[in-house]
């Protein structure tokens, strides 16, 4: 595990991030209300460490890693590689950064063009940042493929002759042509089928060792993201709601909503099955009209008048939490 | 508990613009009254073929061809469209993955509850309305008298698969088959669907078909268990033996593949080899011989059966290497006894 040292730069810095999608209606598209997709978010993510990503569906974990890698604009905050401003380098630079940061989506399928051949899929990136002859680009297919496990005799077929597992490793082979630095994967293997996912999270494993990658791993199931993480970012309707290493969020939760999100989790053991469970009622409130004071209390079980007025701040040093009343060890 | 389904040998075919495809393929289990099995596999498996087929629900392509599904003292394999319209939603029920697919858009949510209600427990439309209103509160919707005239769409995804449930639920079937009732939703929705689940199954003495491919929600619910692969059962038993001691070689690569929340932290995951292969390109002998570690000579060319092995509970496999553990557990046996005679003479 790579924990951050004190001294060491972060490679990127995401402060009080915001994203808001404008709500229009009628036929002069008036803007009624804006969805608050991510609403102040902020983190570092030092070299080689990997920072997973968790909440339930519409938190705002996708908009968050696509705005890290300026797929989105973000409509209020700062995300800086490096230092830099992602939102203020010039032209120039930003080709530079693009090549630096990647993103792996979900679905593998759609997120490579049908009519290419693997082969000119992978080269492409370099070819069209002028980063490498046609000669060097295709030495460089080959390598690639070979890292991420795929028999070169595959370049000349289209990704439809592919397993969803393979397709993935292509993704990820696609990723890795610039030599980023960077990687968002988002939700890389939710959609394969459970024994291909094992395969995936291991070759992720495996290559950020031999390649020095940083990853922000953005997932659902719960299981993946602890396999891969060193640390964790727990989300609810846009905002951070704790902070912290892996073992201390699976440990030592101070979050109710982490607590809770972990305890739903089924666990592959029957004998466990008459475990007392915290199951909490309700449904995640829309991100349009999201609860004053903390968002989370119109589920928390431990809310009082004070959540109910006043929003928390993210407080603390190695673990951040968001909540008036965290969990404290000798409480709960 | 009496028996309430033995599905025996299914075959499941579907005719293609390119020939036919089996999709399922010596499927057999069976239920007892209150029971819940669990189906589980990789996607393409078959499980939701299997579950169609004893429907009666299949796309007008596919037909059981082989097999028998006894459900009380009935075939449905051969039963009538007729039969079937009398079963369906009357004696089994159904629910599927995504509930929005199997409501009505344009009918409020109390018009589709009491109309089978109406229908099969011949209700007045007055007493219908309350007993759907009663159905309602009891899956744990709130302001059940107002939801009941909104219409689906209105409703968030945990609320609607709680309608799919109550709807499913209201003419208290004998079996209630559940297509991935949890996969579409959130883990803190899944959490209250199970737990409703298990409440009604509870109460009504519902004997249960869940189909999932999550192994947790498989440990959480099941009494017994078929996991399937390529079309076919691989291992059957129950939930307790399945996790103490599964055997088959996929089932073993499947429990240790998953990453769980309880794993050590730089434990590697055991990942299983290849990928399913389709049903156009299935391998003659066992399934799973390109990715099996264990794979012999025989397993390429012969088709291995599911058999039931010597265990302390009833455990059926479909693999030759319990049939091979068999012979030579025969085989020793008989070399020792022989040996003790001669010692003895
Ligand atoms: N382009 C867009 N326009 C309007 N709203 C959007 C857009 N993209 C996302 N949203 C909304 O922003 C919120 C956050 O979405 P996002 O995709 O980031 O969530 P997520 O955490 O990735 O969810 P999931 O787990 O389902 O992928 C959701 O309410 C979503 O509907
Ligand atoms: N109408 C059809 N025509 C042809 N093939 C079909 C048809 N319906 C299903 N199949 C095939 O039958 C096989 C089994 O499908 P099934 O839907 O039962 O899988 P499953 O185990 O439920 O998978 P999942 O987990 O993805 O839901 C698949 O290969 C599928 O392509
Ligand atoms: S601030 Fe209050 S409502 Fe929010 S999580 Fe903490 S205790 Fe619950
Ligand atoms: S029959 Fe052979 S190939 Fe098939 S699972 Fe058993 S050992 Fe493996
Ligand atoms: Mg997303
Ligand atoms: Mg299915």
């Amino acid at each position: 595990m790579n924990m951050p040292l004190d001294q060491e730069k972060p490679l990127l810095q995401v402060k009080h991030l915001k994203k808001y999608y404008p709500i229009k209606k009628g036929v002069i598209s008036r803007t009624v209300g804006y969805v608050k997709a991510v609403d102040d978010v902020s983190f570092d993510i030092y070299p080689g460490e990997t920072m997973g990503i968790v909440g339930e569906s519409g938190c705002g974990k996708s908009t968050t890693g696509r705005s890290l890698v300026r797929l989105e604009d973000p409509t209020a905050g700062q995300v800086l590689f490096q230092g830099k401003d992602l939102a203020t380098v010039s032209q120039k630079e930003m080709r530079k950064l693009r090549t630096d940061l990647q993103i792996i989506f979900q679905d593998p399928y759609s997120s490579l063009n049908p009519r290419k051949r693997i082969g000119d899929l992978l080269a492409e990136p370099l070819l069209a940042h002028k980063l490498a002859t046609k000669a060097e680009a295709e030495k460089k297919v080959n390598e690639i493929m070979e890292i991420v496990g795929l028999p070169k005799q595959y370049k000349n077929r289209y990704p439809h002759q592919f397993s969803g597992g393979q397709r993935q490793r292509i993704g990820i082979a696609r990723a890795l042509m610039l030599r980023p630095k960077l990687i968002i994967c988002d939700e890389p293997v939710s959609a394969l089928d459970v024994s291909i996912q094992a395969q995936v999270l291991n070759l992720l494993k495996d290559l950020q060792k031999s390649l020095n990658l940083t990853y922000v791993f953005i997932a659902h199931g719960l299981g993946a993201v602890k396999y891969i993480s060193d640390r964790i970012t727990v989300m609810y309707l846009g905002k951070v709601m704790e902070l912290a290493t892996t073992r201390e969020i699976f440990e030592h939760p101070k979050h109710p909503y982490t607590e809770i999100l972990l305890n739903a989790y089924p666990i592959p053991n029957p004998h466990e099955r008459n475990r007392t469970q915290m199951v909490i009622e309700g449904d995640v409130p829309s991100p349009a009209n999201p609860p004053k004071g903390c968002v989370f209390h119109t589920r928390c079980p431990f809310a009082k008048d004070i959540c109910r007025e006043k929003a928390p701040g993210l407080t603390g040093k190695d673990h951040l939490v968001a909540c008036h009343f965290p969990i404290d060890e000798g409480k709960a | 508990m009496g028996e309430l389904l033995k599905v025996d040998k299914i075959k499941t075919e579907f005719q293609t613009d390119k020939g036919p495809v089996t999709s399922v393929d010596e499927v057999s289990f069976d239920l007892k009254e209150g029971e819940t099995i669990c189906l589980v596999g990789e996607s393409g498996c078959g499980k939701s073929v299997t579950s169609l087929s004893i429907m009666h629900l299949l796309d007008r392509n596919g037909s059981v061809t082989e097999g028998s599904i006894r459900f009380e003292d009935k075939d449905l394999a051969h039963a009538s469209e007729a039969e079937m319209r009398k079963i369906r939603g009357n004696d089994i029920s159904m629910i599927f993955q995504e509930p929005m697919t199997s409501l009505n858009p344009v009918l409020t949510i109390g018009d589709q509850l009491t109309e089978g209600i109406r229908l099969h427990m011949n209700y007045s439309r007055a007493e219908a309305r309350s007993y759907a209103i009663e159905m309602l509160k009891k899956v744990g919707i709130p302001r059940a008298e107002g939801i009941i005239d909104e219409y689906p769409h209105k409703l968030s995804g945990g609320m609607r698969q709680r309608v799919m449930i109550a709807m499913a639920l209201s003419c208290k079937p004998k079996l209630l088959i559940a297509d991935e009732p949890t996969t579409a939703l959130d883990v803190t929705i899944q959490a209250q669907i199970l737990k409703l689940m298990k409440k009604l199954r509870d109460e009504s003495n519902t004997a249960i078909i869940l189909i999932t491919h999550d192994l947790g929600v498989v440990a959480e619910m099941a009494d017994k268990v078929a996991v399937m692969y390529a079309g076919q059962v691989v291992e059957e038993t129950d939930v307790y033996t399945l996790f103490d001691n599964p055997k088959h070689p996929y089932t073993l690569g499947l429990m240790k593949s998953i990453p769980h929340i309880t794993n050590p932290d730089d434990m590697r995951l055991n990942s299983i080899p290849g990928s399913v292969p389709s049903a156009r390109n299935m391998p003659k002998g066992c399934r799973f011989y390109d990715r099996c570690p264990h794979a012999m000579k025989r397993c390429l060319a012969e088709k291995p059966e599911l058999k039931p092995i010597e265990d302390k509970q009833a455990h059926s496999i479909r693999c030759f290497l319990y049939e091979e553990e068999e012979k030579d557990y025969e085989k020793k046996h008989a070399e020792k006894q022989h040996a003790e005679k001669e010692v003895s003479s």
